[in-house]
């Protein structure tokens, strides 16, 4: 028994890598899922299950020493997107704040998906995404910055990370993905409330996110993310959206208690948080009305932004947070019907 | 030395009749008050046969170790104080202490101690794997069982963040073992929401002697 133990210490986790479909799980596996997903539903019969790679996993492989080393670049940029400040990322956030177990985790946005399934079609800008580009919005709307260039060392090395992640997984997989994303949690009794989030806010988030929701930083260092105001996300990020907010806290929240807060509360508290400030989104057109409108079936149905909250209409404002700018470069459109080559 | 640097440059700062430095962050929440660190001092003769003239506690794991108080949080200590007064942290010594100090003499010696310069703890020996498992749970978790890593909470470093969760980086490390085994079995109940509980009753044994192992050896950063 000890000398199991030891042995266990010895190597750190042990290697728990694998993809199956849920009915082939060993008795091991299941339980290692259930210690993840901590009371969320289990994987049904033909959900397709993977637990990626740990990164301490990664020099027991047998890859080339190059390849780990640009693999741990890419989970070093993960867990510390911050050291991007000033660059790529002009707010409180690390892909890992909401990306949780280094974007491992069912339930809490795990991001080998997107390794797998893309390219494909994205409602957000109306065309075919790659992985890059997929990135490349995360670093524009949730990270309130500017992406890393396409083909930069950056850039492969974090969506390597994200294709490490998904080693095992066969690309555009036609199982559905288990704990993909953040689930909503089902319908509340009530209809979110903010009034009633706030309470619920300040009863359970308080501690780590602050009244004030700027999170808390220590020596200049961030620790817990703001969730609203210049620090956070602006209004383009996916998680403007209450019902992927609702799915995020229901599931991750508060940090080591998930599946604590009722449905209901997770709602409310999310419908708090996104009735609240924050930077403008990149692709605003300069009227709020407008910008809520074009985006209104893709987007801004689900969000706050351009409506009326305590008097003030949300989003109506210059505000870039900490940026100079409001809108990168890298974002375009695209063009595969190949008329630009015609003669 | 990191620490005579420090007591160094309050020397100068006293001199000069006034704090014109960025101070360190234990202290950082309130304003200097030498009245209340003159008080504390006096209040901790009482301290000082446990915990040590210099703060630093001492490592006892055979027995109930005393922590490291100097350098800490103000805030957190006086929290714990009271914490051991109404009983929601349950310890025979330490509740005839707090029960002797009103809540002025609290604050004092709280403050005191915030102030002290952060000492050396005697190095425990570990083997190389404990080690390493530490410096994962530490600073990476372990989250096939929900182990979120230290340093979430605890900020960069382990060195503390806020009133609420204090520093890890250079505590006496049966202290931490200790105070791990007091929330799994329920002795130890005044973390906020219990944050610190669930986090504790997913560790095993060899997780916690090899956190508290890696932690002790941590050190402590001068704080701006």
């Amino acid at each position: 028994m000890v000398a199991a133990a030891l042995v266990f210490s010895a190597t750190g986790a042990q290697a728990t890598s694998f993809t199956k479909q849920g009915k082939d799980l060993t008795p091991a596996e299941l339980e290692i899922v259930k210690q993840m997903v901590q009371g969320a539903a289990l994987p049904t019969e033909n959900e397709l299950v993977h637990i990626p790679p740990s990164i301490d996993e990664l020099e027991n492989t047998d890859l080339h020493p190059k390849m780990k080393e640009a693999i741990r670049r890419g989970h070093d940029l993960f867990v510390n997107t911050q050291q991007l400040r000033g660059k790529n990322v002009f707010n409180n956030m690390n892909c890992s704040s909401c990306h949780l177990a280094d974007g491992r985790m069912p339930y809490g946005g795990p991001v080998w998906p997107a390794a797998i399934d893309l390219p494909a079609y994205r409602p957000k800008n109306g065309h075919v995404n790659n992985l890059e580009e997929r990135i490349a919005g995360c670093f524009t709307y949730s990270m309130n910055g500017k992406p890393p260039a396409y083909g930069s060392d950056d850039m492969l090395a974090l969506s390597l990370y994200h294709q490490w992640l998904a080693t095992g997984v066969p690309m555009f997989s036609k199982d559905k993905i288990y704990g993909r994303g953040f689930p909503k949690p089902a319908d509340p009794e009530l209809k979110p409330d903010a009034a009633r989030g706030k309470v619920a806010y300040e009863a359970n988030c308080t501690v780590c996110h602050g009244a004030d929701g700027a999170g808390q930083t220590e020596n200049g260092k961030v620790i817990f993310p703001a969730l609203w105001g210049d620090d956070s996300y602006n209004w383009g990020a996916g998680i403007s959206r209450v019902f992927t907010l609702a799915g995020f806290t229901k599931h991750n929240m508060p940090l080591g208690q998930p599946n604590t807060l009722s449905d209901q509360e997770a709602w409310d508290i999310a419908q708090y948080i996104d009735s609240q400030e924050r930077p403008q989104d990149p692709r605003y057109t300069g009227n709020i009305k407008e910008t809520r409108e074009k985006y209104l079936e893709t987007f801004h149905k689900h969000t706050m932004y351009g409506t009326e909250y305590n008097g003030k209409v949300l989003g109506d404002h210059d505000n870039v947070g900490h940026k100079d700018f409001l809108k990168p470069d890298i974002l375009r459109d695209r063009d595969f019907t190949g008329a630009a080559v015609k003669p | 030395m990191r620490y005579s640097l420090v007591r160094l440059i309050r020397a100068g700062a006293w001199v000069a009749g006034g704090w014109t430095l960025a101070l360190p962050s234990a202290m950082a929440a309130d304003t200097i008050n030498a009245e209340a660190i003159a008080r504390g001092k006096t209040v901790s003769a009482t301290c000082v046969a446990c915990h040590q003239a210099n703060g630093a506690g001492m490592n006892l794991p055979q027995g109930e170790s005393w922590p490291r108080l100097a350098g800490l949080n103000r805030d957190y200590m006086i929290a714990q104080l009271k914490a051991f007064k109404d009983g929601t942290r349950k310890n025979a010594s330490m509740v005839a202490f707090a029960s002797m100090l009103n809540d002025e003499q609290i604050a004092d010696v709280a403050s005191y101690y915030a102030s002290l310069p952060v000492p050396e703890i005697a190095p425990v020996a570990a083997d190389a794997a404990l080690l390493k498992r530490g410096e994962q749970l530490a600073l990476q978790g372990d989250w096939e069982r929900y182990i979120v890593s230290c340093k979430s909470c605890h900020g960069p470093g382990n060195q503390g963040n806020g009133a609420d969760f204090p520093v890890l980086a250079g505590q006496q490390p049966a202290y931490i073992v200790q105070q791990i085994q007091a929330w799994k079995n329920g002795t130890r109940i005044n973390d906020p929401q219990g944050l610190m509980a669930s986090i504790a009753k997913r560790l095993d044994d060899n997780d916690t002697q090899a956190v508290a192992a890696w932690l002790a050896q941590q050190p402590v950063q001068e704080q701006k």
